[in-house]
C-alpha cells in the first residue's frame, strides 16, 4: 500500500529501530500538537523538523482533559481546538505528514476519543492514513488487550507503558506482551520541562533489556539536549514534547527556532 | 447483591475499569489491596466507626417533615446527613480514606472540590489525623464557595486554585489527578465521590454506605416506598441506595438539570450523556460526537460536572435506579422553601432533590417518601443571595 514511501507503517518504525540500534544511536522522535501553529501550517513544521534531523514523529491529536500532560501541552490542546482542529483533520495531518516526510508517525491520544470513533475504525484510520503506531496516555497495560488486538488486525502499533513507579514483575508482564514499543516515563509527573534530568528509570530499562527485545522510547520531561543525551545513551528512542510546543507556541512564525531546537536535539540523541 | 460487584478488573458490567496513567496505576493496585485488608480488619472499621460516632457525630437523624409533608400530602422524611460535622456526607468518606491513608504510611493527602465540602471534609480529617493537605478547586468554584475556602485554610489546608478549563469540578479532579502522578509516593489521592479509577468507585461507596444502612435500622420494620437523592458524583445517593438495591423500594437519583435539558448547560451525564472514559473509568458523560468532554452546567457547584460514578451507570441501564433531572430554577425556589417552611436550610445540591419531590408530589400522593438531605446550606447563602432570591 505505501510502496512510494517504504518507511512508513509500522515496518517504517521497526526498521528505524532496528538501523540506530545497529548504528549504536537512538530515534528521536519529537512531538507537536495536531493544528499548531494553525491547522494549514502544522505539516509544515514536521517538514521541518524531519530536515532538522528528526527520525519520527509523535502527532498529539488534542483531547479536552489531558491527565497526563502539564501546562505546555494543555494550553496547545486547548489553542488547536480553538483553531479547529478534529480527529479527522488530525488523521488529514498524519497522512500529510507521513507522506512529505516519509518517516515513521506515532499518533497519541487518550482513550475517549478512541472509544468514540470505535477502537476498531480508529485504529483502521490512522493505519490508512500511514500511522506506525499509537499512543494512549491513559491506557494501562490491563485495559489494552482490545486496543492491541485492534492495532495489530490493522497492522499498526500499540505502545506501552513503563513509569519509574512500576515494580519489577510488572514490568516483565508489560515486556512479555510484546507491545510495538515501551515508553519509559522518565520522570514522575505529567509532561513538561524540568530544570534536572532524574534517571528513576534506569534499572527498569536494564531489565526491559534483559528479558526482550522490545524498543523502549523515553519520553516526560526531557527537554535540553544534556538531558536528550543522557536518555540516548539509555534507550532506543528519545521523545521530546513540551520544549518543541513551547517554541511553536510562543514564536508560532519562527521557523528557524524550531529547527535551530531540533538539530540541537537531534544531535544531542544521535551522539 | 446477589453478585458481587465490581468485579476483580474493577467493572460493574461494562462500566468502571482502571484508564489511569501508567505511573498511578501500581498505587492503585496498592490502594485495592490495602483497602480489601483494612476493610477486613475490625480495628480499623471499629475505628472509623468510633470516629464517625463520636467526632462526626453519626448516627444523623430522620426528621418527619410534618408542614413539606401536610403542603405535599406525601409523608416526606428527612436523613439529615446536613447534621454531620462539617454540614455534609462527605466526611464519611473523608474519615475512612484518612484512616488508608496512615495505614499506607502516607504523610500527605490531596483532595478535589467543587462546592468546598469535599474540602472542608478532605481538610477536617488531615487536621483530626495530622495529616498534611492540600486541595485543588476551580477558580469558578472559589469565587461562588469563598466561605468553604476559608474554611479550608483555617484547618490548616492549602487550596490550589485551578484555572484550566472552565475552573470548576472537573478541572479540580485532572488536576488532582495530575499533581497524585507525580507525588504518589508520598501522597493518598483522596477522591471524593464514587468516581474516578478502580478501586475508588468501590472505597467510597464502602466509606458512604453507612446512610443507608443506617436509614434501615432506623426505620425498624418500616420500608419507605420511595427514597430520593441528588447525583453529581453520586457520592451521597450511593450511600443511601446501595444497601437498599434489592430492597424493592423505588429509587430516584435526580441530577442538575441546570438551565434546562432541552439546553446544553446542565449536568445530566446519566440522563443525556453516553458512556465514554472519563477520569479513569468507564461511565456515562457529557461529550461531544468526537468523544470530547463538555462543560457542564450547574447552580450547585457539587453537581457541576460532567461524568458520574460508574456503578450508577449500571444501575441505570439495569433498570435498579431511576435517574431524574431537576433545573437551576426549580432547585431554588427548593431551596427557599425547606428554609422558609422547615427551618432547614438546605445544600443547593440536596435542594434538586427536593424540587423533584415538590415537582412529582401527585404522582407520590400517600407514599413515605425519604429524601437524602445531603448537605446543609450555609455555604451556599452568599451565592443564593446575590442571585436576589
Amino acid at each position: 500500500m505505501f510502496s512510494r514511501w517504504p518507511h512508513l507503517g509500522f515496518n517504517g518504525l521497526k526498521e528505524a529501530f532496528a538501523s540506530a540500534r545497529a548504528e549504536g544511536r537512538a530515534v528521536f522522535m519529537p512531538f507537536l500538537t495536531a493544528g499548531l501553529p494553525s491547522i494549514e501550517t502544522s505539516v509544515d513544521r514536521f517538514v521541518a523538523m524531519a530536515a532538522a534531523g528528526a527520525d519520527a514523529f509523535e502527532v498529539g491529536i488534542p483531547y479536552a482533559d489531558p491527565l497526563m500532560d502539564g501546562p505546555t501541552i494543555q494550553k496547545a490542546s486547548e489553542l488547536a481546538r480553538e483553531r479547529g482542529m478534529t480527529m479527522s483533520l488530525g488523521i488529514d495531518l498524519v497522512r500529510s505528514v507521513a507522506s512529505e516526510t516519509d518517516k515513521p508517525v506515532i499518533v497519541m491520544t487518550y482513550v475517549n476519543p478512541v472509544l468514540s470513533m470505535g477502537i476498531d475504525h480508529f485504529m483502521g484510520s490512522v493505519a490508512t492514513a500511514g500511522a506506525a503506531g499509537v499512543i494512549i496516555a491513559d491506557l494501562p497495560f490491563e485495559e489494552s488487550a482490545p486496543f492491541s488486538a485492534a492495532a495489530a488486525g490493522h497492522d499498526i502499533g500499540l505502545a506501552l507503558f513503563v513509569a519509574p513507579t512500576t515494580p519489577e514483575q510488572r514490568v516483565r508482564e508489560i515486556a512479555a506482551s510484546n507491545p510495538a514499543f515501551i515508553y519509559g516515563v522518565a520522570e514522575m509527573g505529567v509532561t513538561g520541562e524540568r530544570a534536572d534530568a532524574g534517571h528513576h528509570i534506569d534499572a527498569l530499562i536494564r531489565l526491559v533489556r534483559s528479558i526482550s527485545q522490545v524498543p523502549i522510547v523515553l519520553g516526560v520531561g526531557i527537554s535540553t539536549p544534556d538531558q536528550a543525551a543522557e536518555a540516548a545513551k539509555l534507550a532506543d528512542g528519545v521523545i521530546v514534547g513540551s520544549a518543541i510546543v513551547r517554541i511553536v507556541l510562543e514564536q508560532p512564525d519562527d521557523l528557524e527556532a524550531l529547527t535551530t531546537t531540533v538539530s540541537s536535539l537531534a544531535a544531542a540523541v544521535h551522539g | 447483591m446477589t453478585v458481587s460487584l465490581p468485579d476483580r478488573r474493577g467493572r460493574y458490567g461494562e462500566f468502571g475499569g482502571r484508564f489511569a496513567p501508567e505511573t498511578l496505576m501500581p498505587a492503585l493496585l496498592e490502594l485495592e489491596s490495602v483497602f480489601e485488608e483494612a476493610w477486613g480488619d475490625e480495628a480499623f472499621v471499629g475505628e472509623y466507626h468510633r470516629i464517625l460516632a463520636d467526632f462526626v457525630g453519626r448516627p444523623t437523624p430522620i426528621y418527619e417533615a410534618s408542614n413539606l409533608s401536610k403542603e405535599l400530602g406525601v409523608r416526606l422524611l428527612l436523613k439529615r446527613e446536613d447534621l454531620n460535622h462539617t454540614g455534609a456526607h462527605k466526611i464519611n468518606n473523608t474519615i475512612g480514606h484518612g484512616l488508608l491513608a496512615k495505614r499506607m504510611g502516607k504523610p500527605r493527602i490531596i483532595a478535589e472540590t467543587g462546592a468546598g465540602q469535599h474540602g472542608v471534609a478532605s481538610a477536617t480529617a488531615a487536621a483530626l489525623l495530622g495529616l498534611e493537605c492540600e486541595v485543588f478547586m476551580g477558580v469558578k468554584d472559589i469565587e461562588r464557595q469563598a466561605l468553604n475556602v476559608y474554611r479550608m485554610e483555617l484547618l490548616g489546608t492549602r487550596v490550589v486554585p485551578v484555572s484550566s478549563g472552565a475552573g470548576t469540578l472537573k478541572d479540580a479532579v485532572s488536576e488532582a489527578m495530575r499533581s497524585w502522578v507525580s507525588t504518589v509516593n508520598t501522597t493518598h489521592y483522596m477522591i471524593g465521590s464514587v468516581v474516578g479509577p478502580h478501586p475508588f468507585p468501590l472505597i467510597v461507596r464502602e466509606f458512604q454506605k453507612v446512610i443507608g444502612e443506617e436509614l434501615l435500622s432506623q426505620m425498624g420494620e418500616e420500608r419507605p416506598d420511595v427514597v430520593v437523592a441528588c447525583v453529581g458524583g453520586g457520592s451521597n445517593a450511593m450511600g443511601v441506595f446501595y444497601p437498599l438495591i434489592d430492597s424493592g423500594i423505588e429509587l430516584i437519583g435526580v441530577e442538575a438539570g441546570g438551565l434546562g435539558t432541552e439546553t446544553l448547560a446542565h449536568g445530566a451525564s446519566l440522563s443525556l450523556g453516553r458512556p465514554g472514559v472519563l477520569h479513569g473509568s468507564m461511565t456515562y458523560m457529557l461529550q461531544d460526537e468526537e468523544g470530547q468532554v463538555r462543560e457542564a452546567h450547574s447552580i450547585s457547584a457539587g453537581l457541576d460536572y460532567p461524568g458520574v460514578g460508574p456503578e450508577h451507570a449500571y444501575f441505570k441501564d439495569k433498570g435498579l435506579v431511576r435517574y431524574e433531572t431537576a433545573t437551576d430554577a426549580e432547585a431554588l425556589d427548593a431551596f427557599a422553601w425547606l428554609s422558609r417552611k422547615e427551618g432547614i436550610i438546605p445544600a443547593l445540591e440536596s435542594a434538586h432533590a427536593l424540587a423533584w419531590i415538590r415537582r412529582e408530589a401527585a404522582s407520590l400522593a400517600g407514599k413515605t417518601v425519604v429524601l437524602n438531605l445531603s448537605g446543609r446550606g450555609d455555604k451556599d447563602v452568599q451565592q443564593v443571595a446575590a442571585l436576589g432570591v
